[in-house]
């Protein structure tokens, strides 16, 4: 019994190292969200972008030596810091009174072009960092080693929670930032400059992901996935916590660290006559105890309720009807796409099925965030559990692929329908990252449930037989189920249902005392949307023979907001040209450099500054100008 | 003329709230800005100061065009708003409120400070280190006018201040206003509460759906009940 006590000590002390990186990086998320109201998705990569530079600044100033090492940690922070200041002078305050999903997508073609410039500058080899000198032994504790370096991290995050503290509760600055937090548009009011506010808070929020990454050096390698990995463990720490409370995101790095030394402590363990394995679960834990704090605690746990939301997007026009030449234009480009094959071209009827298939997709997730105004980061759960419900359902139970691709929609309907039931219960960003949560689980489920999904192998061989062996046969197929499926959908955004789901967006509180059940018609809205992207997931999978955890990743659901901002979340039309554009230029840049991200990235922050309304916006106002 | 604002339009998204506003504040006057719910009175001061963008039109201070300028430009320039909602920043003490607002004094007027506000507003004295969310609600209004008076403005624009306040404290604010009228302040003063504007005020302007239907002394509106009839009473 000993022997698990002090497993489990050792652990916890684990867990206390880690929870004080994870607090750095969550706090300055906290910081900057409370004051600019921007969820900065490209905090994972300043967290990167920090270990990465400790690296070389380290090496640089003397590996050996103290000064050489804390030097090199401080420096590394202070350039992160100087890199996020830029990016809030250069890129988003030009964005500010955009919608608030332009700064998103902003923020997530910065993480694009991080990652393509660490790929570049550092390539793409694991980088083993020096350990800090004078630390580099361990401490015995019941006969168990603990690295000493270890000890300093347990200090550091406490340490950091009182500076901050002091920074935010004992300085003007920190009055000005407080008063920030709860209104800004109230401060300026008042006369204060929210630009050199806004700055400093990117600096500071910036330099404590890059401090957060730079003290890493020692416990972990540097590596290119970390951007994503360390942003959404952020989002949970930030949500648990409540979004703006430094505090708050303090006991929920330690709550969540803990949970997952727990788990790693635990191992296996027989239990009902089976062996659970609780290791498996550090995957999930975070994102369960996240759905769990969300459902009980919709603020997080110290956080309070935003009292106003960001002037300007409460006012979207309304959508115009369908004019008389909305459905025989459909018609028209759906019959001139239906040409497509025709000159027997292979790499473009594979890249119109693409676009095919991703509008379908975009236009799912664009139901849900325009008319429904649920914005969900999590959409390629609903994208992916239909490509593994039809591959399933035609390897394993032998179906012909016609009747598998039945189980997409169903799959992706029954997962949306279980996860909307909690997701409508929350709105805005809260919404989006318990969906972010519900997504990471999905794919964790599949990641490693070895005998069911293949794993991180995936599933091959889903190629169907008979006549959607041709593929020609298959795209008309694809095209004709996608244009289908969008027509639909396009349709019930002007159906009744449509109208309650869009007056429950608008006014909630007037949709209910007219007597529509709100959130009724948004778990609806959520399950259609899933539905529909399930079944564009089930196409995917027939249509590229494979099938991966890929296919439900973090990546794929931000290509799946990408297509609709670019596209712009105020036309119907706007997410299938966002679909199309952004599946082209992904295709079209990776064929010809191994920077396509960054490229990109670039062409994306290029879109938002130039159409800060997304391509269909700036169509209408076009349209509308002349 | 102090503030001038003609053929003014405002819109929030597809609705046009404010259609050809004109209205002048001249030094040391205080204004009363009359009309119904929704007739478009706080949209007015709110466009005046920039927090909703005017579509047409022009707004002079002291004979320079503010319109299009960021908020804090314009509330630098000696404008002080204080919200109908109030605003008042509920985890900083009153103190901090009111630091938080500190602007650089301005030639020719005496500079307002933490003590001089006391004297005006003396219940706020006893709760300098309270946070500003454990007030009552007639604290925080005045909270919410000692704050903008921080700034040191040259006029106020003032949205309904006695909005849901005890008879007690109405006539505290009315005092207060009036003390500041003493002093020199020009004052745009939204109101439902004829009563309470009528001793305030120099000059009536009444909106109705966004447009200016009446403009006078107070003294002639009190004398003409049939437009009194007509744009305010319900």
């Amino acid at each position: 019994m000993s022997e698990i006590f002090a497993d489990i000590l050792i652990q916890f002390l684990n867990g206390l190292a880690g929870a004080s990186s994870l607090f750095l990086v969550a706090a300055g998320l906290s910081l900057i969200f409370g004051v600019t109201r921007i969820v900065n998705f490209a905090h994972g990569a300043l967290f990167m972008l920090g270990l990465y530079l400790a690296w070389s600044l380290i090496d640089l100033f003397g590996r050996s030596t103290l000064l050489g090492f804390w030097g090199g940690v401080l420096a590394a922070a202070l350039c992160v810091g100087a890199i996020g200041a830029a990016i809030e002078v250069f890129v988003l305050r030009r964005i500010y009174k955009a919608p608030e999903l332009f700064q998103l997508l902003a923020t997530f073609a910065l993480v694009l072009i991080i990652k393509d410039a660490v790929l570049y500058f550092w390539g793409a080899e694991e980088l083993l960092g020096p350990r800090a000198p004078g630390l580099r032994g361990a401490v015995e504790i019941f006969g168990r080693r603990l690295p000493e370096y270890d000890l300093l991290l347990i200090v550091a995050g406490p340490l950091v929670l009182c500076l901050l503290w002091l920074l935010l509760h004992r300085t003007r600055y920190g009055m000005f930032v407080r008063a920030a937090t709860q209104d800004r548009e109230m401060l300026a009011a008042l006369g204060t400059n929210e630009r050199h506010l806004f700055t400093s808070v990117f600096f500071l929020g910036a330099f404590l992901a890059g401090l957060g990454g730079a003290l890493q050096i020692p416990r972990e390698p540097a590596q290119l996935s970390l951007d994503l990995a360390v942003i959404s463990d952020a989002f949970v720490v930030v949500v648990v916590g409540g979004m703006g409370s430094i505090g708050g995101a303090f006991l929920a790095a330690l709550l969540i660290a803990q949970a997952k030394a727990l788990c790693i402590a635990l191992g296996d363990v027989a239990m009902f006559g089976t062996i659970v394995s609780f290791s498996k679960l550090t995957l999930v834990v975070e994102f369960a105890i996240m759905a769990a704090v969300l459902v009980l605690r919709p603020w997080g746990l110290l956080g309070k309720p935003l009292a106003l939301a960001r002037g300007g997007s409460a006012h979207a026009s309304p959508l115009d009807p369908p004019g008389q030449l909305f459905w025989p234009t459909s018609l028209f480009v759906l019959m001139l796409l239906a040409f497509a094959p025709l000159g027997g071209d292979r790499y473009l009827l594979v890249l119109m099925g693409d676009i095919a298939v991703f509008a379908l997709f975009a236009v799912a997730l664009h139901f849900l965030m325009g008319p429904g105004g649920l914005v969900s980061f999590g959409h390629a759960a609903y994208f992916g559990l239909g490509s593994y419900a039809a591959a399933l359902a035609f390897l394993r139970l032998d179906l012909p692929a016609e009747a598998a691709l039945l189980a997409a929609p169903l799959a992706g309907g029954l997962a949306a329908l279980l996860f909307g039931w909690f997701c409508v219960r929350l709105s805005g960003v809260y919404l989006a990252m318990l969906t972010l949560a519900f997504a990471q689980i999905a794919w964790s489920v599949v990641f490693q449930w070895n005998d069911a999904t293949g794993g991180s192998n995936g599933l091959i061989g889903l190629w169907p037989a008979g006549w959607l062996k041709d593929r020609t046969l298959y795209f008309w197929a694809t095209l004709a189920l996608c244009a289908a499926g969008i027509f639909f959908l396009w349709r019930t955004v002007h159906a009744p249902f449509g109208l309650a789901l869009r007056a429950a967006r608008d006014q909630p509180m007037r949709a209910e005392a007219v007597g529509i059940d709100t959130r009724r018609v948004q778990w609806l809205a959520f399950a259609l949307s899933g539905a529909f992207a399930g079944l564009a997931g089930g196409l995917f999978a027939f249509a590229k023979g494979s099938i991966s955890p890929d296919t439900l990743g973090v990546a794929r659901s931000v290509d799946g907001l990408a297509m609709v901002l670019l596209g712009g979340v105020h036309t119907l039309t706007g997410p299938v040209l966002g679909a199309a554009v952004f599946t082209w230029l992904q295709d079209e840049i990776a064929r010809n450099t191994q920077y396509w991200r960054a490229i990109l990235g670039l062409a994306i922050l290029a879109l938002v500054l130039a159409f800060p309304y997304g391509l269909g916006g700036a169509l209408k106002r076009l349209r509308g100008a002349s | 003329m102090m503030l001038e604002v003609r053929d003014l339009d405002a819109c929030y998204g597809r609705a046009q709230i404010l259609s050809g506003v004109a209205l002048d504040v001249a030094p040391g006057e205080v204004v009363a800005l009359l009309g119904r719910n929704g007739a478009g009175k706080s949209t007015t001061l709110k466009t005046i100061l920039g927090l909703v963008p005017p579509t047409r039109g022009r707004i002079a201070f002291h004979g320079a065009g503010i319109a299009g300028l960021a908020p804090y430009r314009i509330a630098r320039l000696g404008l002080g708003y204080v919200p109908e909602e109030r605003r008042i920043f509920t985890d900083l003490s009153v103190r901090e409120n009111l630091e938080v607002a500190r602007r650089a004094p301005r030639d020719g007027l005496e500079p307002w400070t933490p003590a001089r506000l006391f004297k005006l507003f003396p219940n706020l004295e006893t709760l300098v280190d309270r946070p500003g969310g454990r007030m009552s609600g007639g604290e925080q209004q005045m909270l919410a006018v000692a704050r903008t008076l921080m700034g040191n403005p040259k006029m106020l624009l003032l949205d309904e201040p006695s909005e849901g306040l005890a008879p007690l404290i109405v006539e505290q604010m009315e005092a207060a206003i009036a003390a500041l009228k003493r002093d020199g302040l020009a004052v745009l003063l939204c109101e439902q509460n004829l009563h309470f504007a009528r001793r305030l005020a120099d000059r009536a302007v009444i909106l109705e759906k966004g447009q200016v239907r009446y403009t006078g002394t107070m003294a002639a509106l009190m004398a003409d009940a049939a437009v009194r009839k007509t744009y305010l009473e319900l």
